[in-house]
Order: structure tokens, then C-alpha cells, then sequence
């Protein structure tokens, strides 16, 4: 279904694409079982604490420069302004730039859910625009303030007559989806409703989806090689950049489940291409990611040389400290995203993927189709053991102990220290670059190869912890708790058939 | 009513799940949308025995918000006591499961002959912040875990400890094991349920033990209320946690008093250790005053428990003069006036003004236009760096957010305590000259 930037809210990916965070099996099932439309009944029994979609959605918006968040909810919904103030200053001091951004709580008590707060909404905006005059409010919700049905929508617009910067209502009750990219996809949506304005010229730009820019001057200097230029998105992005998205070459990102709405919107209702490929990390997703763009901006010349030339630099390389890799077995837990990708740049370093837990599944993207990564590996014949599950921390630790690998990687917070403690060495792929390029490439070859080299401080660290589940629990499966389609759960039919 | 919260000192209520985690053996399961935990989460020191990531969830979604979210809870309930190798477990509630008006306390009891005790805090948020998070759920372990004593069954030497909110206070380890040795070393038994070799057994003994001790301006009151309530144990408020030898000698001799211990003993041990405390003193005390970058004056910006504790140590131990101090922790309007009383009560008629506001603006507005007579020492939160910069002034990160410095087990009580604290506001003057 198209979307649809008249209204003001969206469907989650659960509604929009079907994404689901509960399987287990391996890949070609999933697969096939999304394309069938069998993949049903993904609940669980049990469930660990995740992450809200409030998190991804205000942080992305939190993240542009000088604009303000009001966050309508108990104090504790707004702790997310808390972190992304820190990292905000730290990364435009890293760029060497200031960024104003504000994330302002409302402080929603008892009475409040009973009475609503919408006038008192309306005056924490105004004091926010008075005291800061931000270039655009980002007015949020919450679960309680959404549960009470506070009407967010006409606050803002009554409030768009009085204050002259872009407000936008940003939807975001933690209850909605399990599936915390949705977030992602709030975030876009609010930036395109509210600050993207239609082409007046055509610039020449591209619009770059990133977290937080840690490979910006690499990238300036690659692009400016295709002439063009890059604007990365959101951290540290001006609000007037943001207005003028409609006017790029093309749309790319670092990670289809962070990049696809905006860019898919933005091909939809202004034409900008969005260079939909694997992303561009290990040699071949780096490779078929700079083609694409050559050929969306008419520049594959100039692409083919620039490859060309890095090859020859890096690929003896990356040769050289593969056969050191060759054969370590290893586990994933990643965002769907990263985990289809670092599969293939793992078997591209001559490594196997044991088991690639994802922690969400999307069966297809907003233009209707599989999600590049995963149609890559299918397309190549790959197949491996996999799960689905919302960074369900204790399913981890049970593969882990049934799988044994050499390594565990993940990208989340929390996750690979679980890994640790149970004595497995475990790679924090925490930055979206860290496997870029050919460079990134080559240097996250090596990390692995430390990560393996010294394992001191996971032994050490595995011989005095008591780990925190029981043994029943390691003697399951990894899907007992998952309702299966009769709406049983799995642990059900266990206990009946012992 | 609603408040801007500009610039956000604490969380809400449901962060009472830190007050658990801080507790061995015990691990909290929430009736919550799926991120609480992940969000409220984010003071160090996260990957323990049961980090927020382990903390069974009933992941409340939409069709819950129609149909109740009950039937959920069970079965979470139900299978944590399965996968979970834990001692006790406390159910903590969300908004969303009170709003739509869940019966947690029933689906709760249901529990009541599991092989392991199940327990329930309502704590939306809400219904409070943090602080009060915390105070709900030693409520509900003492309503609905504990059970009192016959008097011959109790010591009068064991004193149960309360001091700082884990997790909020970041120096709450380092801080529970200096006062128990403090204690320990006048001849009492100190009883604390939080931090590393305490937990579920020490709360098994909270009934026994002779007194409590409460050392906060007010978190904490209520739940040694209803303990002397429910077990007849008599408490010792003590509001200000005792930062350096001035405040630590006081703070021993009042326990001293208040258990009928050996006065003498006592003495020995404050003349032991101020003897080597300022020893230390002296041999830095050039740093301490001969200094082009720093004037007397200061504010803390912090909940009442470091306000009042780091006033009193630079007033009565460093010879400093407060500006206005800041409360940020919304303290409930019924203590105000006996915590203004106790920023009164300081050496040489000194009388430091405080205000009550959770309005970070209004605070960094009012430091701006406050004059120092010199460059400024700030003890405050991670939102005061930028103001310290704006103002010339000296920052030291305390209070609640705390980043881009790493506390362990490090802590500020007592007389060690102290000499930590001057070594991190020296560390920061020392990085200029004048």
C-alpha cells in the first residue's frame, strides 16, 4: 500500500508489511512461509523487555539540529531526551559544530489521565518556542497520554497559528508495535509531513540515512569523486536541509530498516530514486550499493573507476587476513537490517553463520518487495539456522549454548555481554560503519580476529558468573514459548505430550 | 497537573524496577509496553546478574489495551518462575495496565503458594517519580513479604540502613558499603538489602533487627513509618548523609546516642580516623586554598540527599559559603519547610537559600544572573556542563544524569568519602591556571 502523507499517523510495520518478531527455523522456511502468507501467530508466552518505538522515533527526531521535542507523558518517557542529549553534543562537537536541540517532558500525573492535559500541553510548547525558538516541535505521545485518547493532533494544528515554525503530532504510544523500527518510520513520517517541501530545483544532492555520521568526511570525499553531495540524515541535520529533500538525486541509507520509509516516500510523491540494494557493507555489498547510485545519478563511469582504484589497494588485504578467519563459526543478533548483511559479509570472509537471530522480520518493504539483503542470500543459495525475536535475550543465550560458536555479534546494547558471560567472545558491531567500504571492511576482519585472539577477559569474566537462567531452560527449544498458529504455545504441547 | 520537565532529573515511578535490580535475588517483572525497561535504564551499571534486557515483560500491546492484558500477566508470571533462577519476584506496573484498569493484585495472589514469592508494587508512572517508585516497592516487600518478630527474637545491635536511591544516586554501591563499615566499626550490625552479597537475606532480617536507620532528607520516611508500624521497630532519622569528617564525626556520635552503644568506643574510633583524614587535609590543603581559579562560593543542583549532604561538607568541612542550592527531586510540599530548616542549620549562623523546582531553564537562568565574586563551583547533573561553560564555572558531574565519567564503586560518605569528593572537584580546578 502506498503511503500516505496526508494523514497524520501510520500503521506499524506488523499492519504496513507484515513484520513479525516471533520465528524460528531457518532461512528458506522464512522465506517461504512470508511469501505464502503462512507466517502467522508470532506471539509469545513469555517475553523479556525490548525497546519502545518512542526510543528510535524521538531519538532520530532529537538528533536534528535545534529543534525541540515535547514529549507528553510521565517523566520516564522523556528519559530518551536524556541520552540523545549526550550523544547530540557529542557528535556535533565531533563535527565541531553546536546543536541546540531541546527534549522537553510533561511530567503527566494521576490526575491528568483522568482529566486530560492538553491545555497544559499547549503551554509547555509555547514556553519551549519562547525560551528556545527552535526551528521545528516534534509533539509527542505516550502510552498514557495515548491510552486517555489526548488529542495531540488538534493541539498542534490550533497551536500552528501562533507559533511560526513546523509542529508536527508525532504518534508514538510505546503499545503500538513490538517492533521498534516502526519508530523509525514515525520519525520519517513527521519529517516529511511537516518540514519537506516540494522540489523547486534540483540540487545536487543525495540524501544520506545514517545514525550518527561517524564515516561523514569518508563519504564527502567518495561522493564528491561522483559529484555530489551528501546530506546525512538526522543527526545534525538542519531543518532547512530537511525542506529540501525532495530536491535530491537520489535517497540512500546505511540500513534498509532505518532508510526505507523516507525513502520510498520520497520516490513516491517527489521522484527522488531510492538506490534500494544490499547496503554497502563487505566488498560485494559495498560494490553493488556504488554501482546502483552511479547508475540512479548517471555517473557510472567515475563509479567504476573509483572502484577500480580501491580495489587494488584493499582487496589483497582483505585476502591476506581471511584465511586466519576461515571456518570460525558464529552467531548473529542483529536488527533484520544488519542481520542479512553481516551474514553475507561473514561467509564473504570465508566465515559461517551458525544462527542469525533477527529482531524483527520484515516480509517485504514498503514498495512491496523483499528486503534486498534477504533476496540476496536466497538469490545465492544461502541457508542457515535463524530466529526471529524482539532482542528476546534469554532465546539468545539458549542458541548460544546449543550452537557453541567460536563468536556472537550484535549490534544492540545488552546483547553481547549475555554472550560474554556465558564465555563466548562477542563483537559490539555498534556503528553503522564499522563494516563499510572496503576499508571498514577490512578493519572489522581484524577486530574479529582480536575478538578471537584474546578471549582473557570473557573467560575470566564467564568463571565467576552465575547465569541468570535455569537449567529447564537451557534443556528447550528455542520456539517453546512462541504461540504457534492454533494459539497453543509450544511449551503446552510439550508438557501434554510428556 | 502537568509540568514542563526542562531538562529531566528523574524518571517516573516505574523505575522502581532499579530498586530491584539493586537487590540480589530478586528480579522485577513488568506489566509494561515493552521499552520501559530500556529507557529507564540508563544509569552504569546494567549488565548484573538480572540487567534490564532480562526482565520479564508482558510486552503490552493494543489488543491488551481493548481486551486487558491479564491473561498475559499470568502466563509471564508463570513462566518466569520457570526460566528465571531467582529468589524473589516483584510485579511492577506500567500505565497503560493501570489505566485500562488490569487487576494486578488479583492475577498477582493466584501466585500466593508458588515455590517462589511473588510480589506487587503498583507503580505507574504517573503516579510518581522515581523516588517514589522506590519507596513503593520497599512497601510492598514489608507488607507482603516480611512478617514481625516476637521481641525476644530481635538484636538491638542490627540496624537496618537506608540511604541512598540505587541507581538514581550513582554512588549508591560505594555509599551502602562505607556506611556499613562506618557502622560496623562503632559496634553495630548494619542490615542492607541492596548491592552485592546482600539482597533476600538481608531482607529477612529487616523484621529483627533493633532500629532502623534512615539517612535522607525524606525519601524513605514513609516506609520506616510503617515498619515501626508493622514490627514496632524504632527509627533514627538522620537527614543528611555524611560527607567528610565534620558531618561523619556528628553522624556516629547521634547513632551513638540513639543505641546507647559505647560512647567511648565511639570517641576512639571519630579520634582514629579524623586523625588520618586530616592528616590527608593538611598535606593538601595548599591545593585546597592556594588557588587563582576558584571562588567560595557554590550550588548544588541535585535531589535533597546530595544537595543537603555536599552543602553541609563544603559549609562545615571546607570553610565555604553556599549560594542557592537547588532541589530538583519534586519534593512532596509537606517536607519543604523542615528541609529548608535543615540548610538553616549550618556552622557560623550560615544559612543557605534553596529552591524547590524540577524547571532546569529556570535553574541555569538564575545561576547566570547569580554573581560568585569568581568562578563558580557547580555540583550538578550532566545538563549543567553546558551552563559551567556559559558561567566560567568549575562542574562536577553528581547528580542524576551522569555521563562521561564512570563510578563504580567509588562514593562520597563518610570520611574517605569526603577526600573522593575533593579529588574530583580538584581534579577539574587543577585543569586551569587562573
Amino acid at each position: 500500500m502506498a503511503i500516505q502523507l496526508n494523514l497524520s499517523d501510520i500503521g506499524t510495520r506488523e499492519s504496513r508489511l507484515g513484520s513479525i518478531t516471533g520465528y524460528a527455523g531457518d532461512l528458506r522456511d522464512l522465506a517461504q512461509r512470508s511469501a505464502c502468507g503462512t507466517l502467522r501467530g508470532c506471539s509469545r508466552c513469555f517475553s523479556q523487555s525490548s525497546t519502545c518505538l518512542s526510543a528510535c522515533a524521538l531519538s532520530q527526531l532529537s538528533g536534528i539540529r535545534d529543534v525541540a521535542v515535547v514529549h507528553h507523558g510521565p517523566a520516564g518517557c522523556a528519559t530518551t531526551g536524556t541520552q540523545s542529549y549526550r550523544v547530540t553534543k557529542q557528535v556535533a562537537k565531533k563535527r565541531g559544530i553546536v546543536n541546540h536541540t531541546v527534549y522537553i517532558g510533561t511530567d503527566m500525573n494521576e490526575e491528568d489521565t483522568i482529566f486530560g492535559a492538553g491545555e497544559k500541553l499547549a503551554d509547555i510548547v509555547r514556553t519551549t518556542y519562547r525560551r528556545y525558538h527552535p526551528k521545528a516541535i516534534f509533539v509527542a505521545s505516550s502510552c498514557a497520554s495515548g491510552v486517555i485518547g489526548e488529542d495531540i493532533d488538534s493541539i498542534v494544528e490550533d497551536l500552528r497559528e501562533e507559533i511560526p515554525v513546523p509542529l508536527a503530532a508525532v504518534h508514538c504510544e510505546g503499545f503500538k508495535s513490538r517492533i521498534w523500527a516502526t519508530g523509525f518510520d514515525i520519525s520519517d513520517h513527521a519529517v516529511l509531513t511537516s518540514i519537506v517541501q516540494p522540489p523547486k530545483k534540483r540540487r545536487n544532492t543525495i540524501n544520506f540515512k545514517n545514525f550518527y555520521e561517524s564515516a561523514r568526511p569518508e563519504i564527502i570525499r567518495i561522493f564528491a569523486e561522483f559529484g555530489v553531495e551528501p546530506v546525512f540524515l538526522y543527526a545534525n541535520a538542519t531543518v532547512e536541509e530537511l525542506s529540501h529533500l525532495s530536491e535530491a538525486r537520489a535517497t540512500v541509507s546505511i540500513c534498509g530498516t532505518l532508510g526505507n520509509y523516507l525513502g520510498t516516500a520520497l520516490e513516491q510523491e517527489y521522484g527522488v530514486p531510492y538506490v534500494r540494494t544490499i547496503n554497502p557493507l563487505g566488498v560485494t555489498g559495498f560494490e553493488t550499493w556504488l554501482r546502483a547510485i552511479g547508475k540512479a545519478i548517471g555517473e557510472e563511469e567515475k563509479v567504476e573507476a573509483y572502484i577500480q582504484r580501491e580495489r587494488k589497494k584493499y582487496l589483497p588485504k582483505i585476502e591476506a587476513v581471511k584465511k586466519d578467519l576461515k571456518g570460525l563459526r558464529c552467531v548473529i543478533g542483529m536488527g533484520p537490517g544488519y542481520t542479512f548483511e553481516v551474514s553475507r559479509v561473514l561467509q564473504e570472509l570465508g566465515m559461517e553463520v551458525a544462527w542469525g537471530a533477527a529482531w524483527h522480520y520484515d516480509k517485504q518493504y514498503d514498495n512491496g518487495k523483499v528486503p534486498p539483503s534477504m533476496d540476496y542470500l536466497l538469490k545465492h543459495g544461502q541457508n542457515f539456522k535463524a530466529s526471529v525475536a524482539d532482542q528476546q535475550n534469554f532465546e539468545i543465550l539458549n542458541i548460544l549454548n546449543r550452537e557453541q560458536p567460536d563468536l556472537y555479534l550484535s549490534r544492540h546494547p545488552g546483547s553481547t555481554v549475555w554472550a560474554i558471560k556465558q564465555g563466548f567472545p562477542a563483537l559490539f558491531v555498534a556503528d553503522e560503519y564499522m563494516i563499510f567500504g572496503y576499508k571498514g571492511t577490512l578493519d572489522f576482519a581484524y577486530e574479529v580476529l582480536n575478538a578471537i585472539r584474546n578471549r582473557s577477559f570473557e573467560k575470566n569474566l564467564a568463571a565467576h558468573v552465575k547465569l541468570p537462567y535455569t537449567k529447564w531452560w537451557y534443556d528447550q527449544q528455542v520456539d517453546t514459548f512462541l504461540e504457534k498458529p492454533t494459539g497453543k504455545p509450544a511449551s503446552a504441547q510439550q508438557s501434554a505430550e510428556a | 497537573m502537568a509540568k514542563i520537565l526542562d531538562k529531566l532529573r528523574y524518571k517516573c515511578a516505574m523505575s522502581a524496577m532499579s530498586t530491584v535490580q539493586a537487590i540480589e535475588g530478586a528480579i522485577p517483572i513488568l506489566h509494561s509496553g515493552p521499552g520501559c525497561a530500556q529507557k529507564l535504564s540508563n544509569s552504569a551499571g546494567n549488565s548484573g546478574h538480572y540487567s534490564p534486557n532480562i526482565f520479564p515483560c508482558t510486552s503490552i500491546n493494543e489488543r491488551d489495551v481493548v481486551f486487558g492484558g491479564e491473561k498475559k500477566l499470568r502466563s509471564t508470571i508463570a513462566h518466569s518462575l520457570k526460566v528465571l533462577d531467582a529468589e524473589l519476584f516483584i510485579v511492577l506496573t506500567g500505565c497503560t495496565a493501570e489505566i485500562v484498569g488490569d487487576t494486578v493484585a488479583e492475577v498477582v495472589e493466584e501466585f500466593k503458594d508458588a515455590e517462589k514469592p511473588v510480589l506487587f508494587a503498583s507503580t505507574p508512572g504517573f503516579k510518581g517519580n522515581t523516588y517514589r517508585g522506590h519507596e513503593w516497592v520497599i512497601d510492598a516487600i514489608v507488607d507482603q513479604y516480611l512478617e514481625p518478630v516476637p521481641e525476644a527474637e530481635k538484636d538491638p545491635l542490627l540496624v537496618n540502613v537506608w540511604a541512598d536511591v540505587p541507581y538514581q544516586d550513582e554512588f549508591w554501591a560505594g555509599n551502602y558499603r562505607e556506611l556499613e563499615r562506618l557502622l560496623r566499626a562503632i559496634g553495630l550490625k548494619p542490615n542492607v538489602i541492596f548491592g552485592i552479597h546482600r539482597g533476600v537475606k538481608n531482607i529477612k532480617k529487616i523484621p529483627r533487627a533493633g532500629f532502623n536507620l534512615l539517612i535522607s532528607p525524606w525519601v524513605g520516611l514513609e516506609n520506616v513509618q510503617r515498619m515501626q508500624k508493622k514490627f514496632g521497630t524504632p527509627f533514627l532519622h538522620w537527614p543528611t548523609l555524611p560527607i567528610g569528617a565534620f558531618e561523619t564525626s556528628k553522624f556516629l556520635r547521634a547513632v551513638a546516642a540513639f543505641t546507647g552503644i559505647d560512647q567511648a568506643a565511639v570517641e576512639r574510633y571519630i579520634e582514629e580516623r579524623e586523625a588520618e583524614y586530616y592528616a590527608y587535609i593538611e598535606r593538601f590543603a595548599d591545593i585546597f586554598l592556594e588557588t587563582r581559579a576558584m571562588s567560595r562560593r557554590f550550588s548544588v543542583v541535585a535531589d535533597a540527599q546530595y544537595a543537603l549532604a555536599i552543602t553541609k561538607f563544603l559549609v562545615n568541612d571546607m570553610g565555604r559559603l553556599p549560594a542557592r542550592q537547588y532541589i530538583i527531586d519534586d519534593t512532596p510540599k509537606e517536607y519543604q519547610d523542615t528541609i529548608r530548616g535543615y540548610f538553616k542549620d549550618l556552622n557560623y549562623q550560615i544559612e543557605a537559600d534553596v529552591a524547590f523546582t524540577v524547571d532546569g531553564y529556570k535553574i541555569h537562568e538564575d545561576i547566570k544572573n547569580t554573581d560568585y565574586h569568581g568562578y563558580p563551583l557547580i555540583l550538578g547533573s550532566y545538563w549543567e556542563k553546558e551552563l559551567a561553560q556559559e558561567t566560567d564555572a568549575h562542574f562536577v558531574n553528581v547528580s542524576w544524569p551522569v555521563n562521561e565519567r564512570l563510578v563504580i564503586n567509588g562514593y562520597y560518605a563518610g570520611y574517605a568519602g569526603g577526600l573522593r569528593l575533593l579529588e574530583d572537584i580538584y581534579s577539574v580546578v587543577r585543569t586551569r591556571f587562573n
